[in-house]
């Protein structure tokens, strides 16, 4: 196989991977939620009801998609759009397996970072350009939200960036070879941990839709593949941070040799999927502004703590990636 | 009439007539006991102060009015046409009293008591809603149940019961234009103002369609960002003329009725009404009866708790214990079911008794109850009540004081979270109460976290009475034998022309209740639920007003939501526990 018709296959391959990852989530997540709250949750369609993805995606497509006549048309309809393209791109930077990526880029990182903080031009957008008082209260709330976990999203990695010397997904996950950065940089995974979950507005970070106070939120008045588009977003966040959060701090494809490189990542990805999934189930939702006094008074200090401690261990020790 | 006055009556009467000299205060005679006195229109608003104020009723329990101009057996009474009726609850002395105000139909005036008691305005405004009855003074006296567009009264004997007496309803295209126009919000005509000098406000109309309003209910806020500047509830949307319809039911025929008063309440809704009924039939009730019902009603109260634990915490954002409180509560209903074979509403309460005796094997399912509900408890309060985020979203949020309670006439477990020691079971027992062992939970902060901590010791103690009915449950008859209300053994009814003609008249008219006026209060399950029955003497009750707890509930809530964020108003939504069934009846 030459490297070019290589390259397309890693390409779709991730494309549709993810997208059907993120289908079979809507029907993995309803059930795995089911099992813990002493009900069976979807069984009907298929082996196990796991047909009811495919009859999800069917029933999405086959909506009345209404574009209310108060919304700004344009931006109603590319909001939904940001949201599924800035996940998408986001997956071009993870290492799979050894050699198996779409591109290696040396700010590997600052792109993944990048391309979430785009994400949140989505839920603004929709929130605004709907002209319902929910939607704009949901993009409100969005947009604090956003400005606040993202400054130490990005910071809480800095750790991990030192001690790795490279904003390189692949050099992060070789520098793991002995010890994986969760037990080296715990306070930057806890911090990250919960800023990523905020980034994807899972429960408990999901202000911005807060059903029980804005009905729906941002998305309030989309419906159809456009309502789908926002759904299939969030689900490809939750794998999107599922994978960087295994590939930083879990040590990526790394893993004894009997099963290849690719299978441990996936484990890893799917033991933080359900993770994520059992955090819904469990947990309650914060007022709007203890999420902020939390961001700001406790998870900021923490990164920046951790960050001088960690460099200050780097220089004192000299040490040498 | 057989009521007695005791001594404590007889001196308020006396004081009141020292204080108010020249006055005629007439008494009137009830089966209830409760010492009920007409007074005149000019001294009310004097009198209604000086029972607050120095005789410690601190509570306005009840405002209703009445179309006394039908009624038969009026001796002794005051010549009117319409009456209003205050009754007041004093929580101290355990002992009500009810003032009544005579009116002629040309003069359907009186002053407001909002001075008084600020929870008048909404009970006023029902008085007048359905009477015509002017409230001199009020701010805002407009139609509350009954839509803007509504023409007439409805509780006036004059107006329609049923549809078949009127012609028949059409909507046309105008007609709806008209309805969808009426219920346009207008910021003015609420009394808000669209800005102030720093900002222009931001409008929500929160429901009558919302996830956390519970039914239908309209709240709008007048909002500074998220921050609530101002909240108007407005109910009615569920109106449905349950009052009326009792002027047109038999008294047997009312009590499926009265289970979708409180709709999460079930039989705990029929206890005061036949309680009432029986009240003035002077109907004694066998023991075994008693203990059944004050069985069934605890494991309703239960039921409903569970209903408020699952869904406060639902709308605080915790997803999965509604699912747990709801299966519980199905385990309940399934006892439920197979003792009375309803569910929700078992209508299973009798004028004299209960429908069935217990079905065999009953022991066992609630013994498995009583076993298995306590641990259930302790796994919830881990879960939920020690849950940091729950807690951070309920301590210190929607607070109101005892007197503030007392103002706006919140009863039951909003009452008991403000450090007032009172439980109707406890402290005024009714139908058997006093025969159990149980302790009143009582909180002191007044918080929305309390009030859910009142509530869920409630479920504890609930149990624990239960767990007594089961190991004390009396031998004998289910249903008193009294001629008015049982019907008579069946196998007689051939051989004996005296039990036939019973039986027949019993069965096709219904009871005859003697003529007067009466009433029973119980601890419900969101608060003091009361029925306050008028007979003319007839098989169909005169009047039949029911004070239902969540109405000043809901009236209180702008009290305690102002300068709070939405996601608070969703918590003290949660925490207030109603039902919109039972506010708008």
């Amino acid at each position: 196989m030459s490297d070019e018709v290589f390259i397309y296959v890693i390409v779709f391959g991730t494309l549709l991977g993810t997208l059907s990852l993120a289908a079979v989530l809507i029907w993995f997540e309803r059930r795995l939620i089911g099992l813990w709250q002493d009900r069976l949750g979807p069984n009907r369609v298929g082996p196990f009801g796991i047909g009811l993805a495919l009859a999800d995606i069917l029933k999405m497509f086959a909506k009345e998609d209404w574009i209310p006549p108060f919304a700004d048309k344009f931006v109603f309809i590319f909001a939904p759009t940001v949201v599924l393209i800035s996940m998408f791109m986001g997956f071009a930077v993870i290492p799979w397996a050894p050699g198996v990526q779409i591109v290696d880029l040396n700010i590997g990182l600052l792109f993944f970072l990048g391309m979430t903080s785009l994400a949140v031009y989505s839920v603004l957008l929709g929130g605004l350009s709907s002209h319902n008082k929910y939607s704009l209260l949901g993009g409100l709330r969005a947009a604090s939200q956003m400005v606040s976990y993202e400054v130490f999203m990005g910071l809480s990695l800095m750790g991990v960036v030192m001690l790795t010397g490279s904003f390189s997904l692949v050099a992060i996950v070789n520098a793991q070879q002995n010890l994986w950065f969760v037990v080296s940089q715990p306070l930057g995974f806890f911090v990250f941990l919960i800023a990523g979950i905020a980034e994807s507005h899972r429960l408990p970070f999901d202000l911005p839709e807060a059903e029980h106070e804005l009905v729906a939120g941002f998305h309030t008045e989309y419906s159809g593949m456009k309502f789908g588009m926002f759904m299939v977003g969030e689900y490809l966040g939750v794998i999107l941070i599922s994978s960087i959060v295994a590939t930083i701090f879990f040590g990526g494809w790394l893993g004894p040799d009997f099963l290849p490189p690719f299978f441990w990542l996936a484990i890893k990805i799917f033991t933080l999927i359900c993770f994520f999934v059992l955090l819904r189930a469990a947990i309650p939702r914060p007022r709007f502004d203890q999420l902020m006094s939390l961001g700001w008074k406790i998870m900021l200090p923490l990164t920046l703590a951790n960050l001088l401690v960690t460099g200050g261990i780097v220089l004192w020790t000299g040490y040498q990636p | 009439m057989a009521a007695v006055m005791d001594a404590a009556d007889n001196e308020l009467v006396g004081k009141l007539g020292n204080q108010f000299p020249g006055t005629t205060f007439i008494e009137q005679q009830t089966f209830d006991n409760i010492s009920t006195l007409w007074v005149p229109r000019d001294k009310l608003l004097s009198v209604l102060g000086y029972l607050k104020r120095d005789c410690a009723f601190e509570m306005l329990f009840d405002l209703c009015g009445v179309d006394e101009r039908t009624r038969v057996h009026t001796e002794n009474l005051p010549e009117s046409d319409f009456s209003v009726v205050y009754h007041l609850v004093s929580f101290s002395q355990y002992r009500d009293i009810r003032i009544k105000v005579a009116l002629k139909e040309a003069d359907c005036k009186l002053p407001t008591a909002i001075p008084v008691w600020p929870n008048a305005n909404w009970y006023e405004r029902e008085a007048w809603d359905m009477f015509g009855i002017v409230f001199t003074g009020h701010p805002n006296l407009s139609r509350i149940l009954l839509p803007p567009t509504w023409e007439g009264h409805p509780l006036r004997k004059d107006h329609p019961a049923r549809a078949t007496e009127l012609e028949p309803f059409r909507m046309t295209k105008e007609r709806q234009d008209e309805e969808q126009e009426a219920m346009r919000f207008v910021p003015e005509e609420w009394g808000m103002a669209r800005k102030n000098d720093h900002t222009e406000f931001m409008f929500l109309n929160l429901g009558p369609n919302h996830p956390s309003v519970h039914g239908a209910f309209r709240i709008v806020l007048q909002l500074d960002g998220e921050v609530i500047v101002d909240a108007v509830p407005e109910i009615g949307f569920h109106h449905r003329g349950a009052e009326k319809m009792a002027e047109r039911q038999t008294w047997h025929s009312y009590i499926p009725y009265t289970d979708r008063i409180d709709y999460l309440g079930g039989v705990m809704n029929n206890l005061p009404y036949v309680m009432t009924v029986e009240q003035m039939a002077g109907i004694q009730v066998p023991d075994r009866a008693k203990v059944i019902r004050i069985m069934l009603a605890e494991m309703f109260r239960i039921i409903s708790h569970l209903v408020f634990y699952g869904t406060f915490v639902q709308d605080v954002g915790q997803m999965s214990p509604v699912f747990f409180t709801f299966s519980d509560r199905e385990k309940l209903f399934r006892i439920i079911e197979a003792i009375t074979g309803g569910r929700m509403h078992p209508a299973w309460f009798r004028i004299g008794g209960v429908a069935h005796d217990l079905p065999e094997g009953w022991e066992k399912m609630v013994q498995d109850f009583v076993d298995f509900m306590p641990k259930r408890l302790d796994h919830y309060d881990k879960m939920c009540m020690q849950n940091s985020i729950v807690k951070n979203r309920c301590v210190d949020i929607g607070i109101f004081t005892k007197e503030e309670a007392f103002d706006w006439g919140v009863t039951g477990p909003g009452l008991r979270a403000t450090g007032v020691d009172f439980d109707w079971r406890k402290n005024r027992p009714y139908g058997g109460y006093d025969q159990f062992d149980f302790e009143v939970p009582v909180f002191h902060k007044g918080d929305i976290y309390d009030r859910a901590q009142v509530r869920i010791e409630e479920m504890r103690q609930s149990v624990r009475i239960i767990k007594q009915c089961l190991d004390n449950m009396p031998a004998g008859p289910y249903k008193s034998d009294h001629p008015t209300t049982t019907p008579p053994v069946k196998d007689k009814t051939t051989h004996d022309i005296e039990t036939l003609i019973h039986h027949f008249t019993n069965v096709s008219w219904g009871p005859v209740i003697p003529p007067g006026e009466g009433s029973v209060t119980i601890e419900a399950t969101k608060g003091n639920n009361m029925y306050y029955l008028t007979s003319d003497g007839g098989s169909m009750s005169y009047r039949t007003r029911i004070r239902v707890p969540s109405f000043p509930h809901l009236q209180q809530i702008p009290l305690i939501s102002r300068g709070l964020l939405i996601a608070d108003l969703i918590a003290i939504l949660a925490g207030v526990d109603f039902v919109m069934a039972d506010v708008d009846r």
